[in-house]
């Protein structure tokens, strides 16, 4: 009797657990949306048919649950790059900068590589290097800004910020540049396209999703597995809950928010490499706009476990997906999603609201993140 | 005060001044450059140093105010939309519309502070997240009735956006009519009397800006109202003991540096152009938060730093002017994308405290547990 008894308990332990985690971000959607149905009843819309709408544009097909998957790739990965920087203590606000950095270290490399060694790359090696020259390129950018943080002080906040205007303004001059598509027909700011083998192939034949999807659920796997099965994810850890019992604990404070930095960078990188090598197969001024901030959004609602920024990513990627077939029937803008973004991240971040408003105790302990301007 | 913080501004200011006036002496001459850039960066620093007074009130009080940008950008879209509305449905004339939108303008940061004192002081959301909830709230809110009013199925003006009614002009000091008699009849003279005129013929939310720099630094150090917003920033506990009300005075200084930013947010659209883009305060809030920290959280030393960041702005504006002056070999300067990262590196190498450490309040950015 006795054994199973504190199974049974245990079992319920889990569930408790699950509907912990779950159930406060599950509220803050739901009271999100139900503000967004009235928002879009004041301005003269119908919020069922403009929900259904949403809706079918993000699930209804095998093209639309395709698309969605498109979308979810790069908020997973940069989703993971801010989830895994908070984990460490760190507020990552710059997965936008190494994500354009990220994309057009790849495109480079995607187009111009066979041209500087004189021959064709086979895909198994030259695909490789052109996700790794992306990844390197985020990670590198946000490592800066750990070494700032480590060394001098500097908060991680303002620098990552300064360093997204850098690195837009820095693409901006490439792509509009040097490394624009040097074919007469072409106006825009935007590289030439990369070469055939350094391009992902689709999962599928007619449709877009490509394997640069799994790739995002490998990783968000991989930061799992990082996070709590390795000792470098414990001292990440260990320093995003309390750096100076961390360094009596005879940890390297400086190295872990270097790495933690890098590894966060690396994931952004990833996510617009992925874009350039699986998707768009050119770096384009402007495509990246948002998944940076859109990515703050999802770690804190998915409550910065890979697990939930992988739950979270798909919840965005529905919203922006079916945004457009929701514009197409009801005329309501697009924008409109980013607003119940906005609120839903409100309401996460503000849990205390949620709380409040259902009347749920709180549970565990309150993590800060703030640690002032001093570093 | 913090002579040597001040030297090295001054140092600063005067290479980038400097830069315009070599590239540029072979075309005008150095007088004429150096004003018209004091002129430049006196203007573009007012949402800097409005910006920095809103970190300022909010910090001094203890609550980090990273929502500055959004704050900013909301106000600039009410600000402008009540002056253009009010001048398109209701016929209002140019100074009544416009003055009404900077009132809405400031209403919309205070309106913002207080969602962030909510935030901050009664839910005790961690500060940081809260000012990013701002600041996202911000862009997705603007973006969405910007082009709802005026784009969407029940858009206000049939799908066009009207034209607004005009921006604030300049308020003219007298100071060419005064001293043109000392001329004794030179070209030159009158010219350079002219250039350093301008310098002065600055709009509205400029000279407010300065005026509140001093305001505020009266106000936070030499009154009872200030103390106490040190004390509540400095040991919260201490000043409860001795009966200030906590929550009370963060709640006020944070609704009052909401109203900075918003004034801020009314320099953009009310003062500067006289539209509405989305994005278009592009990180001048974040920026004004740099101003802050290296302005040592006092109004004068903000100031200061905004005037830094001013004319690293203003090189970049004045560089257009003088392009074709640059030499060859330094032609990569004639990308204002290049010129254009002066502001940000500045920014970081400010943060790196290589001009000295700065010391924020002590309880910034730590919620109140009675």
């Amino acid at each position: 009797m006795q054994p199973e008894k504190q199974e049974k308990s245990l079992v319920r332990q889990v569930l408790q657990a699950i509907l912990d985690a779950t159930l406060v971000p599950f509220l803050a959607i739901f009271t999100a949306v139900l503000i967004g149905g009235l928002i879009i009843k004041i301005v003269g819309g119908d919020p069922f048919v403009a929900y259904k709408a949403l809706l079918q544009g993000a699930f209804g097909s095998k093209k639309a649950l395709s698309e969605t998957a498109i979308w979810a790739t790069p908020y997973i990965f940069a989703g993971l790059a801010v989830a895994l920087a908070f984990r460490g203590g760190l507020f990552n606000i710059g997965a936008e900068g190494q994500l354009a950095f990220g994309a057009v270290f790849s495109a480079l490399i995607g187009y111009a590589l066979p041209g500087w060694l004189g021959f064709d790359l086979p895909f198994y090696i030259h695909l490789p290097l052109t996700i790794l020259a992306g990844a390197l390129a985020g990670g590198t950018w946000a490592a800066i800004v750990g070494a700032l943080k480590a060394y001098t002080g500097g908060h991680e906040v303002i620098n990552t910020i300064m360093m997204n205007y850098i690195a837009l303004n820095m693409t901006s001059f490439l792509v509009g540049g040097i490394m624009k598509d040097k074919n007469p027909l072409n106006v825009i700011s935007r590289t030439p396209l990369i070469a055939e083998s350094a391009r992902i192939a689709p999962i599928f034949d007619g449709l877009r999703i490509h394997w640069g999807f799994v790739l995002a659920l490998v990783m968000a796997f991989a930061v799992w597995w990082l996070l709590n099965k390795t000792t470098l994810g414990f001292e990440i850890r260990t320093v995003g809950l309390n750096p100076d019992a961390a360094k009596y604990a005879g940890i390297n404070v400086k190295r872990i928010i270097i790495i933690t930095m890098l590894f966060s960078g690396i994931l952004a990188g990833l996510a617009g490499s992925v874009e350039v090598t699986g998707l768009n197969y050119r770096h384009e001024l402007g495509f990246s706009s948002g998944y940076g901030y859109d990515a703050i959004a999802i770690a804190l609602l998915g409550k910065s476990h890979p697990l939930g920024v992988v739950l979270a990513s798909f919840l965005f990627a529905a919203m922006r997906n079916g945004a457009t077939r929701m514009q197409f029937m009801t005329q309501l803008p697009v924008d409109l999603i980013s607003m119940i973004q906005a609120l839903i991240l409100l309401f996460v971040a503000a849990d205390a609201i949620v709380r409040y408003i259902y009347r749920i105790k709180v549970k565990g302990e309150r993590v800060v993140l703030t640690r002032g301007w001093g570093g | 005060m913090d002579w040597k913080r001040f030297g090295f501004i001054a140092l600063i200011i005067t290479i980038l001044f400097g830069a315009v006036v070599l590239v540029g002496q072979s075309q005008q001459r150095p007088l004429l450059i150096i004003t018209s850039m004091l002129a430049t960066t006196i203007a573009v620093a007012t949402p800097l140093t409005l910006g920095a007074l809103a970190g300022v009130y909010c910090e001094r009080s203890g609550v980090v105010n990273i929502g500055i940008e959004g704050m900013m950008l909301s106000a600039a879209f009410f600000g402008w939309f009540t002056g253009m509305y009010l001048s398109n449905v209701y016929h209002w004339t140019l100074m009544p519309s416009i003055l009404t939108g900077t009132v809405v303008a400031i209403l919309t940061g205070a309106l913002m502070g207080l969602l962030l004192a909510w935030l901050s002081v009664t839910f005790k959301v961690d500060q940081i997240i809260g000012g990013t909830v701002i600041n996202i709230l911000a862009v997705g809110l603007t973006g969405f009735l910007n082009r709802q009013l005026f784009f969407g199925k029940t858009s206000l003006f049939g799908g066009t956006v009207p034209s607004s009614p005009g921006v604030f002009s300049a308020i003219h000091l007298p100071i060419t009519e005064i001293f043109a008699p000392l001329c004794k009849g030179g070209n030159i003279c009158l010219e350079n009397i002219n250039a350093i005129n301008r310098v002065f013929d600055q709009k509205p939310i400029a000279w407010a800006a300065i005026i509140l720099v001093f305001v505020s630094h009266y106000v936070l150090f030499h009154t009872r109202w200030g103390l106490r917003t040190r004390a509540v920033g400095e040991h919260p506990r201490a000043a409860d003991t001795v009966g200030i009300n906590v929550e009370g005075m963060r709640y006020a200084n944070v609704i009052i540096g909401g109203m900075m930013a918003g004034l801020a947010g009314a320099y953009f659209t009310i003062e500067s152009i006289p539209s509405f883009e989305p994005l278009m305060t592009n990180g001048r809030g974040f920026i004004s938060l740099a101003a802050m920290i290296f302005g040592n959280w006092t109004p004068i030393g903000a100031w200061a730093a905004a005037l830094v960041f001013g004319s690293s702005q203003a090189l970049q504006i004045n560089m257009q002017l003088y392009r074709d002056a640059i030499p060859p070999e330094w032609s990569f300067l004639q990308q204002s994308y290049v010129v254009g990262l002066t502001p940000y590196i500045l920014t970081m190498l400010i943060l790196t405290g290589i001009i000295g450490k700065t010391t924020p309040p002590a309880a910034d950015g730590v919620p109140y547990e009675k």
